[in-house]
């Protein structure tokens, strides 16, 4: 037997390549470098890392987009113009990301466990924070999930799919139990994440193996070209199976993106998860995960049939229909603001469904567009949460100020910080002028043209709802007094404001009681409980990244919109 | 449709483009000097913030100027035609372009704007409770509105009206809730905001399916890259069913901007909560854009669907006229009866546009104007009467025999009341008997209905002022001074205009005529005889 070494285009591959080396790298760093310098090598290697990933993605842009595609080792890696706008999105995304991740804000802690192996409570933990160690291996372990988010939605073999989710789940896991504060909070997040995500795992690889069994390939393009095969209808043959296998598939990476039914995990771990990571996972996950979904889908639904096509459509109404109503209507009795945030992000899901339910090009715009703006916002929103923090009455500053009682009056305090959170929330509201009202546009008029204005309809109802607990969060940051003013004499607006508390409850009648009640047992406490953290420079620098790129996207979105357009040609590949 | 080439300044960017320039100079006025570290906002920093304001007056006197350019640009004669247009391609892959133009009702209601926000500047001098810093950034905000609200008059795109239409909606909102004066003021301006929004969603719904509307270049397989301009989207043929609802979604967000029976009940709540100078800005310009996006939208857009729903509309403006008028006269709080009787007033608006005669839909845009100055003459001098009460009681009963203490205030108060009941010589008077006659040929049944509203309009102006400036002298308002000279100022060029508007009507009435006469065309309907000669008749 001969042996023929394969041609590999080392050139496709490098946008997931620099990002996995630089991940090994990180891992010998963690070895070798002494402490001192180990952090900010690490950063550095990072951040330069995730560049070169957008480099590359902007050298491969002309000849992807000419040819329609590159493709590497029979499929197993297989760029689109789709991809690599996904590529794109998920490395610039993950940039903010890291960049909010590496900021220790004026305390000189970042927000990791200085020994995540450390039994909560223990002295041997004590001992840990008091020798000032850091934990730098959360470095290597965001590149190794960026890789597998870069790699997720690019490849045509099914069995690379599902190596890729578990390449981008695994360093999830950990990275979700590694919270300096509420650790326990954080350890039962990661073991949620990590229970509900092997089972979505084993559930999209039981959808593979079916697949497999149906067309005799891994393939995704070969099992289309059998399915489509005029001669042989082997779609005839069996059609459970691969209607199953297909279902078990979607359902899989619905899990990923956080759409009802399958979104339970969501909230737990957003909130239980270390805030940069749960930017970094909200954003980046999402748009790699739905880049993956619509290719999948995408690909599969030329190669069923009418009723089959139809059939799968109807359950990406129901779960569009359900992951909207649910986002939206628990958001808005949410009191914590990382739960409000989770609850939102399951929402927005619910918005990227609508946009591909027809598997047209201009859905496929619409989803680039999309997770772009949505992941601007979303990591900007977890940026600003990492820097508001409670503290004691000895003035030593706590954990994150998640409750939405802590919120109330932060725009006196902190008005920039208040006006950047705001303009992301107004962005997530679809407020014109932002990018997030660009983006809802393009995703109604996808559902429009693809036949399914009743989405649209449920989409611009549940808009409704969504914006009532966004403004909600604005009109307690800007409008309401901070609880310290109660009693604060020195403040000439006292006196009104005093007669403005009983009327939280009425101002509970338009946004909810909960915000009201809760005030009360803060305005109790002796010293202002919250106080906003200056930034080191990083997270500050992600979050006016973030704003302008909200407003940019939002007033002249005509380059981002044409290099949607650009990249969301789909034409079918011949293997 | 280039028309750069009639005139070579853009008159309507610089009006859009100044009052931001002049917001950015309020703020950063005396920006360096901070807020004094005690927190006592007054002192130390007095001196910097009287000149944000002052700052805010001459910004909104150049735009003044700038008004009197574009109207010295404009040629009346072919009123009915977009003039002073610029175009220019801002996102041609969703079709929308910057393109604003007026046509004499915009730039009226462009004026309206421009010409209340000196007044309500001045007005707001002393406000904020002393707080100089907060003054600087409400004024501020005022400016930023005012550039939002000339773009939303002025656009000729539908994409740009929406975006516009709901993003101006955040300024209001903290007009309201940030800065308003009343215990309820969050609630208020909450409320606000979620009504507008629904309805605001509503109708993006609507814009989207009208965008999709517009037929595909067969060549390029693309909409073209101007499909939003408002003339690329009237005379579409579109499908009877599919208008109505388009049609409906639109009126939905207007309606409840306008704001109109059965969905105007955030507007008292508005108006006892905010200042009055937001009130006045809110209610006398902001709302004319659900009545002006319903004849200049709606119309336009859905003719068939327009003289569908037309019954029922004036049924529903017929109920707004009268249910306003009555509730007004119930009202304990002064700020809040003037809410109501807009209600009223809007109700004969929209009588008036949807009556579909020259003559109702000019006097529908005269009225436009009309309310809005003596509506806003009497949430002005409805605060300068408050201010003069040591608790700033909003309530009518706290008040008494101020005419005695105050005679401009309540002479100019009496004017405004007089001109909000359509007093004949005043303004409000002619353009009411328009849209009263222009129904009449058309709805005479509605015409008969709504009448009463005028003694109802008798009973809560006459009534108030006898309340609060006839009478015993209130306790608690015996020692209050009579209007300072720049309440004077205020009040004097709000009841000038009234006067003038009501003596000589013809002017502005040239303004109007012909876009009402293009109205009636796009809705596709004739003028009932005989029409001209009693709006000739009716000017004397």
């Amino acid at each position: 037997m001969e042996f023929e070494a394969p041609v590999i285009d080392w050139a496709v591959l490098s946008p997931v390549l620099v990002v996995l080396a630089a991940g090994v790298v990180g891992v010998l760093i963690e070895a070798f470098v002494p402490d001192r310098v180990r952090r900010a090598v690490q950063v550095v290697l990072t951040l330069a890392a995730l560049v070169g990933s957008v480099v590359a993605v902007a050298l491969l842009w002309d000849r992807v987009a000419t040819d329609g595609f590159a493709f590497v080792v029979n499929g197993t890696f297989l760029l689109t113009p789709f991809t690599l706008g996904i590529q794109a999105v998920v490395a610039v995304l993950a940039i903010l990301g890291v960049l909010v991740i590496a900021d220790r804000t004026r305390t000189g802690d970042d927000a990791f466990a200085p020994t995540a192996a450390a039994v909560p409570g223990t002295t041997y933990e004590d001992a840990a924070r008091e020798a000032g160690l850091q934990q730098t291996e959360i470095y290597p372990l965001v590149l190794f999930a960026t890789g597998g988010m870069l790699l997720f939605p690019a490849t045509d073999n099914l069995i690379v799919l599902f190596i890729a989710l578990e390449v981008l789940s695994l360093p999830l896991y950990v990275l979700c139990a590694t919270a300096r504060r509420r650790r326990l909070l954080s350890q039962e997040a990661a073991f949620k994440y990590f229970l509900l995500g092997s089972f979505a795992s084993a559930i999209m690889l039981f959808g593979i193996a079916l697949v497999y069994g149906f067309a005799g390939t891994v393939s995704l393009e070969t099992a289309l070209f059998r399915m489509a095969q005029p001669g042989g209808p082997i779609l005839e043959l069996m059609p459970a199976l691969v209607i199953a296998g297909v279902l078990l598939i979607t359902v899989g990476l619905l899990f990923k993106i956080g759409a009802a039914p399958f979104h339970m995990w969501t909230p737990d771990v957003y909130q239980g998860a270390p805030t940069p990571i749960t930017g970094f996972m909200a954003a980046c996950v999402k748009a790699a995960a739905v880049g993956a979904l619509v290719r999948v889908v995408f690909t599969l639904s030329l190669g069923l049939d009418e009723e089959l096509r139809r059939n799968l459509e109807v359950g990406l109404w129901a779960v569009a229909i359900l992951t909207m109503l649910v986002g939206t209507v628990a958001g808005a009795v949410q009191t914590d603001v990382k739960r409000l945030l989770a609850y939102s992000s399951i929402a927005h899901a619910g918005f990227l469904t609508v946009a591909f339910v027809g598997f047209s090009e201009t859905g496929a715009q619409a989803v680039l567009f999309y997770v772009l703006a949505y992941g601007l916002a979303t990591l900007g929103a977890f940026a600003v949460v990492t820097l508001v923090r409670e503290q004691d009455a000895d003035g030593v500053v706590l954990g994150e100020a998640t409750h939405l009682s802590h919120w109330a009056g932060l725009a006196r305090r902190a008005p920039w910080l208040a006006a950047a959170f705001s303009l992301f929330l107004l962005s997530m509201a679809g407020i014109p002028l932002t990018a997030g009202f660009i983006a809802k546009f393009g995703v109604f008029s996808a559902a429009v043209v693809a036949g399914a204005w009743p989405l649209a309809v449920v989409g611009v109802l549940a808009s409704a709802v969504a914006v009532f607990f966004y403004v909600r969060l604005i009109v307690l940051m800007v409008l309401t007094p901070p609880a310290e003013d109660a009693e604060g004499a020195q403040d000439a607006e006292v006196a009104t404001e005093g007669q403005d508390a009983p009327d939280l409850a009425a101002d509970g009648a338009g946004s909810s009681a909960a915000a009201g009640r809760t005030l009360a047992p803060a305005r109790t406490l002796r010293r202002a409980p919250v106080v906003v953290l200056s930034s080191r420079g990083f997270a500050t620098v992600a979050i006016v990244i973030c704003a302008v790129g909200v407003v940019l996207l939002g007033v002249v979105p005509q380059l981002a919109l044409d290099w949607a357009g650009q990249a969301a040609s789909f034409r079918p590949v011949q293997p | 449709m280039e028309g750069m080439t009639m005139s070579s300044f853009p008159w309507l960017t610089a009006l859009v483009v100044w009052p931001l320039v002049a917001a950015l100079a309020t703020v950063l006025t005396g920006a360096g000097r901070g807020r004094p570290a005690s927190g006592a906002a007054s002192g130390g920093g007095a001196f910097s913030a009287g000149s944000a304001r002052t700052v805010a007056l001459v910004g909104s006197l150049v735009q003044v100027a700038l008004l009197v350019g574009a109207f010295g640009a404009f040629d009346t004669s072919t009123a009915g035609t977009h003039q002073l247009t610029e175009t220019y391609a801002w996102i041609p892959a969703l079709g929308a372009s910057y393109a604003v133009g007026v046509d004499g009702v915009s730039l009226l209601l462009v004026a309206l704007s421009v010409g209340l926000v000196p007044l309500v500047i001045l007005a707001a001098w002393r406000e904020q409770g002393g707080d100089h810093v907060r003054l600087r950034r409400y004024l501020a905000t005022v400016l930023v509105l005012l550039s939002f609200m000339v773009v939303v008059f002025a656009a000729r795109d539908v994409f740009l009206f929406y975006v516009v239409f709901e993003a101006m909606l955040i300024p209001a909102y903290f007009l309201i809730g940030g800065f308003g004066q009343g215990a309820q003021r969050r609630y208020a301006a909450v409320k606000f905001l979620l009504f507008s929004l629904a309805g605001g969603l509503v109708m993006l719904a609507a814009v989207v399916a009208l965008y999709l509307q517009v037929p595909v270049d067969p060549a390029t397989g693309l909409r073209p890259e101007d499909a939003f301009l408002t003339e690329n989207l009237t005379g579409l043929a579109l499908d009877p069913t599919a208008e109505r609802l388009m049609f409906a979604a639109f009126f939905l967000a207007f309606a409840i901007k306008a704001p109109m029976f059965p969905v105007h009940t955030w507007l008292p709540d508005v108006t006892q909560n905010a200042t009055p100078g937001t009130s006045t800005l809110l209610i006398c310009v902001l709302d004319k854009v659900g009545t002006f996006g319903m004849l200049t939208l709606c119309l336009p857009l859905f003719p068939q669907a327009s003289r569908w729903a037309a019954p029922a509309i004036i049924v529903l403006a017929v109920i707004s006229i009268l249910y306003g008028a009555i509730l007004a006269i119930g009202q304990t709080d002064v700020l809040r009866l003037i809410g109501y009787t807009s209600v009223s007033h809007f109700g004969f608006i929209i009588l008036g546009i949807f009556t579909f005669t020259s003559l109702g839909i000019s006097g529908a845009s005269f009225m436009m104007l009309n309310h809005g100055i003596s509506t806003g003459a009497l949430f002005l001098l409805a605060g300068f009467t408050i201010a003069r009460h040591p608790r700033r009681s909003q309530q009518i009963a706290d008040y008494g025999g101020m005419r005695k203490v105050a005679p401009v205030l309540g002479g100019t108060f009496l004017v405004a009341g007089l001109s909000a009941l359509a007093l004949p010589g005043l303004a409000t008077f002619v353009s009411e008997i328009m849209v009263f006659l222009g129904a009449y040929a058309r709805w005479p049944a509605a015409v008969l209905v709504a009448v009463p509203a005028v003694v109802l309009a008798a009973v809560y102006v006459l009534l108030t002022y006898q309340r609060m400036f006839t009478g015993e002298v209130g306790a608690e308002v015996v020692g209050a001074k009579d209007l300072d000279v720049r309440e004077k100022t205020v009040a004097g060029v709000l009841v000038a205009a009234l006067v003038v508007l009501g003596l000589v009507p013809g002017p502005a009435l040239d303004y109007v005529r012909e876009p009402a006469g293009v109205s009636v065309e796009h809705v596709g309907e004739t003028d009932p005889e005989p029409v001209l000669g009693a709006l000739e008749g009716s000017e004397q």
